[in-house]
């Protein structure tokens, strides 16, 4: 009897999963589409669920928009142009990878300045702290840490 | 001097960076849209067999709504929409998106109505065209047919009094 319960239970929880694999994915576009068609829904940002790209979102707009995109194919648009429909419409935002423009200039290569800042200061400070152990002792100065070092191995040998 | 005053600099400007992003909204969408002239669209009205076209926005400054009964935001918005139609500065126009029809017209008759007219947009379609993602959104249009301004989320008494009032004042002043 409890055997049969986890088998209904089971049951449920597979029926559950495939309604919604179904309702996540309900547009089918032609074979010949297939590729392009899932390459530019990972392209795009669900503006309602910005975390999520437009083929993981069930968003209606989400929805909305893959039809769109599978009609837009159907047509014969490329993939630029598709790309260029929605950021003409919903803005730069939607796309996860920010077509390369002076607006977007900080975006691509703020970050290898920046490294090239730290490379800076790095060097700087390395090279500072190495001619600091460049220094020459005077002699006065050598005796004194001789007799220091000497001091101390006394002290040890002594035990 | 520097070593000990720079980390204590860098600390300060990372607070302002983020004490400005705490006041940032970030389902605020600056839509590319503004500056340009309306999307050129062809619908049906929610009232009358008419249809309803981008050339509706032409010569005058006015303000296009988006709207649906489904949208919890746009019933919340709806008084301050009744209240701007009823100053007479510049018409409202309505884009029922994704709606029923039946619906949006009861919903008309209970709570008022503050549109000149509604296009309706039945399947989202027009929508996509305005970059339309969340309902209510708010576009003021030119004389020339441009948009000037969108505003993201139910309006408030607020916004209406410092942003739209002042702005549709100086739209009305341009010369077309």
């Amino acid at each position: 009897m409890k055997h049969r319960n986890t088998i209904n239970i089971c049951a449920v929880l597979i029926g559950c999963f495939l309604v919604c694999a179904v309702m996540a994915e309900p547009i089918t576009v032609a074979p010949q589409y297939e590729q392009r068609y899932s390459s530019i829904l990972g392209e795009l940002r669900c503006l309602v669920c910005q975390n999520q790209t437009i083929a993981e979102s069930n968003a209606d707009l989400a929805i909305d928009l893959r039809v769109e995109v599978k009609n837009m194919l159907e047509k014969g648009a490329t993939d630029s142009e598709i790309i260029d429909f929605m950021a003409n419409r919903y803005g730069d935002f939607i796309l996860y990878r920010p077509q390369l423009k002076p607006r977007t200039y900080p975006l691509w290569f703020g970050p290898f300045l920046l490294l090239a800042v730290v490379l800076l200061l790095l060097y700087f400070v390395v090279n500072r702290q190495s001619k600091d152990s460049n220094v020459k002792l005077t002699d006065e100065e050598k005796t004194q840490l001789n007799s220091i070092l000497n001091q101390t191995e006394e002290k040890y040998t002594d035990d | 001097m520097l070593k000990y005053l720079l980390p204590v600099v860098l600390f300060f400007v990372l607070v302002g960076f983020l004490f400005v992003g705490l006041y940032k909204d970030p389902s605020e969408v600056s839509s590319p849209l503004i500056g340009k002239s309306t999307p050129q669209f062809s619908l049906p009205r929610l009232e009358g067999s008419r249809i309803f076209t981008q050339d509706e926005f032409q010569g005058k400054v006015s303000l296009l709504n988006v709207w649906a009964t489904w949208c919890y935001a746009c019933h919340q918005e709806h008084p301050i929409l009744l209240d701007l139609a009823d100053r007479k500065v510049a018409p409202i126009y309505g884009l029922n998106y994704k709606d029923i029809a039946a619906e949006a017209k009861q919903y008309l008759i209970n709570y008022g109505n503050p549109y000149i007219a509604n296009a309706f947009d039945e399947n989202g379609r027009v929508g996509i065209e305005w970059g339309v993602y969340g309902a209510p959104e708010t576009f003021l249009i030119d004389k020339n047919g441009i948009i000037r301004y969108k505003h993201i989320g139910p309006l408030t008494n607020d916004n209406v009094e410092n942003i739209i009032l002042p702005l549709i004042q100086q739209l009305q002043n341009e010369a077309s």
